[in-house]
């Protein structure tokens, strides 16, 4: 019973205490290490999360800037804007990104000190279907959104939807609509929306980046992330949801045409979210909502992403890291956004936004040379 | 009514052997699926580049590395305490009200929720040091692990027979050398077996990394960072609309399942081969 | 009690005092566990008190929170997990530890452990992308049109709702409920099964009143761990279930379960009262978890208490 071939597992546990021993030995000067007040030659990780709506090109974004820079690592993590701000207030974070500029209420919770939202994206938000038999575009009025997301439109076949669409045949099918689980920008952006379209949804639901979602149906979903809200969509028969554009273009997802405030049916284009952007002046703060712009080609549902960062820096290397990557995001890494339908940010505001970038200081010392 | 009981009897059997049968069907489904779409899904560029770009594809190199060290953490911080007290329990305090409520405690302590440890670690660790990290990480899934480490060696301790430390007694070894290469080397097979099978459970967690080890699109420099796991992403690439982050998805749950699965024969082999000679 | 030893030397002291601060350490965590969920708790319990367990509206931008959604949907995923996963566990186990020939139960034993191995978030991609569409395309409509009357079966299926979160946590269970209640069938004395054999009775009959009979407890124990398990089960679930916080009779409505709202939204809530609703949710789940556990260790312990003070199976 007692197994005399037991000597090799003696030393088996032994080696595993002593490797244990060691090992939290060796944790020690790791960590310390880590917490990086190193000269600014060496490698430098940022930790990025938030906004899913701007993640499909910040991570190509991040991808090219290493390229040029392999010494800067940045890592792109979503999660959803309310993670971005949360976390970002309790500096966990090295920088977040938001689809919802952060309110004064949550300014004051950053724990930092003075955070300063840069626009970093300009997109738009798609109302995106999984319908078999329907075109990749049908229209959806903004009553009838609004009722799809009350609940009081809950089929495919209803005679609104009908209304708009004469000569497409909508097929019997329980509509399911899905929204995010967690706290969104595009929320904020899409709810925004409906608030401004809608005053009963005005009334009974609100707008911000998480709300109390009517389902009188019982089939609607929430998922996680523009990720999965557009994978629920993919996926489910009768889905309806909204995604950034990229979403809907990048994985062949159906979307709808949207009625303007000037009464024109639009689909999401770069032309439209300029047109929205230019419609509004950008107050100094940087902080606007620019959804149901006025004039002929704007598209209504769309928004700024913005990056979230403290203007006083902790970590030197860090600092620099990001207010060179930032610069470089603001100015050439905009050349990647048309390529994934966001409209490479104005001029006039990219200035406005350096010169925001020069008042973010470490020890008092402006970080961008 | 001889005849009745008969048919009852064989109805039951049967009922029984249906259940048996019916059991497995759903392990058969699910690793049919994983392996279907995991072996189709998977090529080298998996094991050795970074994920990179959204939806595009790479790897899932840094994830698996990162698998590997939050569970050896876990395990170098879980293991030996688990140990540990279990050596008390065995050893030093058998039957006690503070051992009784010890062993309780450790018992009802696997039946709590892994994401309440998640956000306890994070309250307590990520907050604290204000960074989402692998280290936290391992806390977290140490604290998950400990409870079946214990259970598993104080079971063992107790299978090794009275007289080997009356032996180490009356040859004047002090306890504590009794123990440690004496007690501790004879029930050895079966303590490994514990510590591989409850390393299995916590390679395949994903809740409670959700708040502290973050992720990350690259490998991790240090403990202090957060670090990518398989778990997370298979997670992050289920729920998402990409085909090719489906792929990945299939492919990270293949390696993971032969990873936990791998870890759980081995232990059984060790264990069968101990007990074989009852 | 031994003889005296000579004296305690000083490694004595070491390893005792070393493995005594892990024992120390083990009770340490369950009440850190406990103290910091009740902790981050106390603003919400403060403000909503009782009416907290009652609350059918989880909004956040209004501030008002109420955590009876994620308990309904918790507990209804976990009855039909336990109502699918209870006979057929019991079965596998009466048929492991009465029925089968040694070889066929290390087999069958062994993928029932394997079973219990595979990890959640694979169970939640296959509930994704196996799972749901055969739902939703196959079951659902089939048990509409033939029990459709029956409010349980109401409504159009999708696939992404309260069935199959209960069925991936049924798959889930089914190893826990098995391998205990195996356990405690095993604990039986012999002389049980053989008294019943002599008085003339079929297997059946010996395994209901010599084996059911004795271990009943334990077994009605081990189906509550089963049941602790799937209410704590967090990725699988909010995966499958439809992340909709909804009271609703129907199996195929989407719900939410306390652990996937915690995983869905701890990380996102900005101020401290919408935190401390969902570290009370947390708490909740905390409290009835352990409760269970408890009460179920001590039912099985009652049948399969090991050698004096040995573990609660």
């Amino acid at each position: 019973m007692i197994g005399r071939k037991g000597k090799v597992l003696t030393a088996i546990v032994t080696g595993i205490l002593a490797v244990s021993i060691t090992g939290c030995g060796t944790a020690a000067p790791n960590s310390a290490q880590a917490s990086g007040q190193k000269a600014n030659s060496g490698p430098v990780s940022l930790t990025e999360a938030g906004s899913t709506f701007v993640q499909p090109l910040l991570t190509r974004q991040v991808a090219k800037y290493q390229e040029e820079n392999p010494n800067v690592k940045i890592s792109v993590q979503g999660g959803g804007s309310g993670f971005g701000i949360a976390q970002l207030q309790k500096q966990l974070l090295d920088f977040g990104a938001s689809d919802a500029f952060m309110s004064d209420a949550d300014l004051a919770k950053a724990q930092g000190g003075t955070i300063l939202e840069l626009p970093i994206a300009l997109g738009s938000v798609t109302i995106s279907y999984n319908v078999p038999g329907l075109p990749q575009h049908i229209k959806i009025s903004p009553d009838t959104l609004a009722d799809i997301y009350l609940g009081k439109i809950s089929n495919w076949n209803d005679p609104k939807l009908a209304k708009d669409n004469p000569g497409v045949k909508f097929p019997n099918l329980a509509i399911v609509p899905v929204h995010r689980a967690e706290g969104s920008g595009t929320t904020s952006i899409f709810t925004h929306y409906l608030a401004s379209v809608s005053p009963e949804w005005a009334s009974k639901v609100g707008k911000g980046i998480s709300v109390n979602w009517p389902n009188p149906t019982g089939k609607v979903i929430g998922e996680k992330g523009n990720p999965g809200v557009a994978g629920a969509v993919k996926n489910t028969t009768g889905a309806i949801g909204y995604i950034e554009l990229a979403y809907a273009l990048e994985n062949n997802i159906p979307y709808a045409y949207m009625h303007n405030k000037a009464g024109k049916w639009v689909l999401p284009s770069l032309e439209g979210a300029a047109a929205d952007a230019a419609a509004f002046t950008i107050p100094e703060d940087m902080r606007v909502n620019i959804v149901n712009a006025p004039g002929d080609a704007a598209y209504p549902i769309s928004g700024f992403s913005w990056a979230l960062v403290y203007q006083k820096q902790t970590d030197k290397a860090k600092g620099e890291a990001l207010v060179n990557f930032l610069k470089w995001d603001f100015t050439k890494g905009q050349s990647l956004a048309p390529s994934l339908q966001y409209v490479p940010l104005p001029d006039n505001l990219t200035k406005r936004e350096i010169d925001m970038l020069k008042t973010i200081t470490y020890n008092g010392q402006p970080l961008l040379k | 009514m001889y005849t009745k009981r008969n048919l009852l009897n064989a109805l039951m059997m049967g009922v029984f052997s249906l259940a048996a049968v019916i059991a497995v069907v759903p392990l058969f489904a699910v690793l049919g699926y994983v392996l279907k779409n995991g072996l189709t899904s998977l090529n080298l560029a998996f094991f050795t580049e970074l994920p990179g770009m959204m939806g595009v594809g790479g790897g899932m190199a840094n994830a698996i590395i990162g698998t590997l060290i939050v569970v050896a953490l876990a395990s170098v911080m879980g293991i030996p305490i688990g140990i540990l007290a279990a050596i008390y329990l065995s050893e030093y305090d058998r039957r006690s009200w503070f051992s009784t409520l010890v062993r309780f405690t450790s018992d009802v302590l696997t039946g709590i929720p892994s994401i309440i440890v998640g956000i306890v670690v994070y309250a307590a660790i990520v907050v604290r040091t204000k960074h989402f990290s692998a280290f936290s990480g391992g806390v977290a899934l140490a604290v998950i692990m400990i409870p079946s480490v214990i259970r598993a060696t104080e079971e063992m301790l107790r299978l090794v027979p009275h007289t080997i430390r009356e032996a180490g007694d009356a040859l004047g070894i002090p306890k504590w050398r009794t123990i440690l290469s004496i007690v501790l080397p004879t029930a050895a097979k079966g303590i490994l077996t514990g510590a591989l099978l409850a390393v299995a459970r916590i390679s395949g967690e994903t809740a409670p990394l959700l708040f502290t080890a973050l992720g990350n699109l690259y490998y991790a420099h240090s403990l202090n960072e957060p670090i990518a796991t398989l778990p997370l992403n298979i997670y992050f690439y289920a729920i998402s609309p990409y085909d090719q982050w489906h792929k990945q998805a299939w492919a990270g749950a293949l390696v993971l399942v032969f990873i936990v699965i791998v870890l759980n024969v081995v232990a059984r082999l060790a264990f069968r081969t101990r007990m074989g000679k009852n | 009690m031994k003889k005296k030893r000579p004296r305690a030397s000083w490694g004595d002291r070491i390893l005792r005092s070393a493995s005594g601060l892990t024992a120390v350490l083990v009770v340490g965590i369950m009440i850190w566990l406990g103290w910091e969920m009740f902790v981050s708790s106390r603003q919400s319990l403060h403000q909503f008190g009782w009416a907290f367990l009652g609350g059918r509206v989880w909004d956040p931008v209004h501030r008002i929170f109420g955590a009876l959604p994620f308990i309904y949907g918790t507990l209804v995923t976990s009855i039909v997990a336990l109502v699918i996963a209870g006979p057929i566990g019991l079965g596998v186990a009466i048929f492991l530890s009465e029925m089968a020939p040694a070889t066929v139960r290390s087999v069958v034993g062994f993928l029932v452990e394997l079973l219990a191995a595979i990890p959640s978030v694979v169970l939640g991609l296959w509930g994704i992308f196996v799972l749901a569409p055969f739902l939703g395309k196959v079951v659902e409509p089939w048990l509409g049109r033939r029990l459709g009357f029956i409010p349980l079966f109401h409504g159009a299926p999708v696939g992404v709702d309260l069935l199959n979160g209960g069925l991936i946590l049924a798959i889930m269970i089914l190893p826990t409920i098995a391998s205990i209640s195996r356990e405690v069938m095993t604990a039986v004395p012999t002389v049980q099964r053989e008294a019943a054999l002599a008085l003339g009775a079929t297997k059946w009959e010996m395994i209901r009143i010599g084996v059911l009979a004795y271990a009943k407890s334990g077994i009605i124990g081990s189906v509550i761990l089963g049941l602790g398990r799937a209410l704590g089960e967090t990725m699988a679930v909010t995966m499958v279930i439809g992340n909709m916080p909804n009271i609703s009779p129907s199996l195929f409505s989407t719900a939410y379960s306390m652990a996937a709202v915690i995983a869905n939204e701890f990380t996102e809530a900005t101020y401290g009262l919408y935190l401390s609703a969902l570290m009370e949710v947390g708490l909740i789940l905390f409290a009835i978890t352990l409760l269970l556990n408890i009460f179920a260790r001590l039912l099985v312990w009652s049948v399969a208490r090991g050698p004096k003070g040995g573990h609660l199976v």
